[in-house]
């Protein structure tokens, strides 16, 4: 089967200011796989992963250079010309810590929709439960879904949050160590999850957890300082490392 | 050993000093109410409390006097209304943009002269109604009177604007940045952030900003009794004039109604209707205020 890509980067930089916090990265982004960036603390991978979906654009003196080409359109996502609120549409993202929004867990997975204008009930209803169901949650909430989504526990509000980036069906889903603030067995299920989600959408996920991104990931970048030292299929950078650095890190010898 | 001793009392004689300055705002506080209660008990002697309550006139310095307090208080949720119709609306949208749009330097620039509204003498506003805002008024609405209660509402508006704006910019700017960072990763413009994540998140500190704006409003005194006319007025016509609580209360301090008159004690039974007023009020901003700090 011919590998079929989602997204390429080419030749990206990216600066805060005037500190240069990514550089020179190259990598394709494989179509309903999972990806995962990995690297100590300050190298970069969360960057990298908010380039994606322009959330370095709220900040004032951020600045990208290069491309990073969505297929199958092959535009420039980072172009000054791209609209970063046409990229959000169609990038999603799930963030560290759980944010759902103070409404109801029904208005949550409602809410990107409502902001693409959507109001008609029957397309809201069908869509929230879908994307409940897909993020393994429904049958814990089907009964409450006006309740506050405050009233869910922290990894069911994860779930809540996958489930809101689910409903406007994005082309890739970015996670940003989505379980770092969670329990093992919230931790467990957010994995499954993943796993189970790579058959509809292309998957990009940070984590600081090396354990993580072998049970998960399909393909995994390791980064240092700002720059992608190796990457390959998962299991090869985890059993065979072309690279030294690569080697101490996965080992446990820095990081 | 001695030195020990010595550090021992001055600690002692400082932590007292600093009971005593705790205890005298307890202490006024309780003192106002108890000469408050008192002086109405007074009152309520020779008042019945049902006629205080529903009588429709208020007429206390006549030869045939009355004694219902409706026309004032009407004439004060008037001008509370106006004002906050003013304030509310503009103070939230103040707060919207400075929490979430001006740049820093421009915020820098706005935010203290918006809090200069606040220390205006209340004195300056009463006559910029009287003299500056009604003769206005009255070319747009011939009907409106000299005094009325639609100028000094408005007026009042203003000068409530800041008390609004500041807290509410306060608990929008306390909803942190990884809620807002969700709503813009779903595509969400910055005023749909605004409007559907940050205000409802902040909704306790807003609701304790509105409380605290109408709790200023009800207490307000100068501008009302300048440009209001100072006629008791069971109305909800703003073009008429009106006389509020506060402003009943100064017109006959200032006048020579002799002490422990029913006259005199009429204030104290005004001021004690007005410190429920309030007290309502403030009891429900500090429940919410509380509650705010529970959010996060």
């Amino acid at each position: 089967m011919v590998k079929e890509l989602k997204a390429e980067v080419k030749k990206l930089n990216f600066y805060y200011g005037r500190v240069q916090a990514l550089k020179e990265i190259n990598l394709p982004i494989e179509r309903r796989k999972v990806s995962a960036l990995i690297g100590p603390s300050g190298c970069g991978k969360t960057t990298f992963l908010r380039c994606f979906n322009r959330m370095h654009d709220l900040y004032p003196h951020n600045r990208y250079e290069g491309e990073i080409i969505l297929h199958p359109d092959n535009v420039n996502i980072i172009s000054p010309q791209m609209d970063p609120i046409e990229v959000r549409m169609q990038i999603s993202m799930v963030f560290q810590k759980p944010n759902p929004f103070p409404k109801s867990i029904y208005e949550n997975v409602a809410y990107g929709l409502r902001v693409r204008g959507v109001s008609k009930r029957e397309v809201l209803d069908e869509k929230v439960e879908k994307s409940l169901r897909g993020a393994v949650l429904w049958d814990e909430v089907k009964d409450r879904l006006n309740h506050l989504a405050f009233d869910l526990s922290g990894g069911q509000q994860q779930r809540l949050c996958i489930a809101r980036a689910l409903a406007t069906n994005p082309r890739i889903l970015l996670f940003d160590e989505p379980t770092s603030a969670l329990d093992p067995t919230a931790t467990l299920k957010i994995e499954e999850l993943i796993v189970e989600l790579k058959n509809e959408v292309t998957i990009i996920i940070v984590t600081h957890n090396m354990q993580q991104a072998a049970r998960v990931s399909d393909y995994t970048a390791f980064m240092y300082l700002g720059e992608i030292v190796e990457y390959d299929k998962t299991d090869r950078i985890f059993t065979a490392p072309s690279n030294k650095l690569t080697e101490e890190y996965i080992t446990g010898r820095f990081g | 050993m001695k030195r020990k001793l010595t550090r021992k009392i001055k600690e002692g004689a400082i932590e007292t000093i600093l009971f005593l300055s705790a205890l005298s705002s307890v202490f006024i506080t309780i003192s106002i109410v108890v000469v408050l209660s008192y002086e109405s008990f007074g009152f309520f002697k020779e008042v019945p409390l049902i006629e205080f309550l529903t009588g429709r006139e208020w007429t206390p310095l006549f030869a045939e006097p009355k004694f219902g307090i409706l026309p004032l208080i009407s004439g004060t949720l008037l001008i509370t209304s106006i004002a906050l119709i003013v304030a509310l609306p503009l103070g939230l949208t103040a707060a919207v943009y400075l929490s979430e749009y001006a740049p820093h330097r421009l915020k820098e620039i706005i935010k203290p002269i918006l809090e200069l509204l606040a220390a205006v003498p209340t004195v300056v506003y009463g006559y910029f109604a009287l003299l500056f805002l009604t003769p206005i008024l009255q070319k747009f609405i011939p009907d409106l009177s000299g005094f009325n209660a639609l100028s000094p509402g408005i007026i009042m508006g203003i000068m409530i604007i800041p008390y609004v704006s500041s807290v509410s910019e306060d608990a929008m700017r306390a909803v942190p940045m990884h809620i807002r960072e969700g709503s813009y990763a779903m595509g969400a413009t910055k005023l749909q952030t605004a409007f559907k994540v940050v205000i409802p998140s902040a909704f306790s500190g807003i609701a304790a900003a509105f409380i605290i704006g109408i709790s200023r409003a009800i207490g307000e005194t100068m501008v009302v009794a300048i440009a209001a006319g100072g006629m008791p007025n069971l109305t909800a016509n703003p073009l008429e004039p009106v006389q509020t609580l506060t402003a009943y209360i100064v017109a006959v301090s200032l006048g020579d109604v002799p002490h422990g008159t029913i006259e005199y004690k009429t204030i104290f039974a005004a001021g004690m209707t007005l410190f429920l007023m309030t007290l309502v009020f403030n009891i429900i901003g500090f429940w919410l205020r509380k509650r705010i700090r529970e959010a996060y």
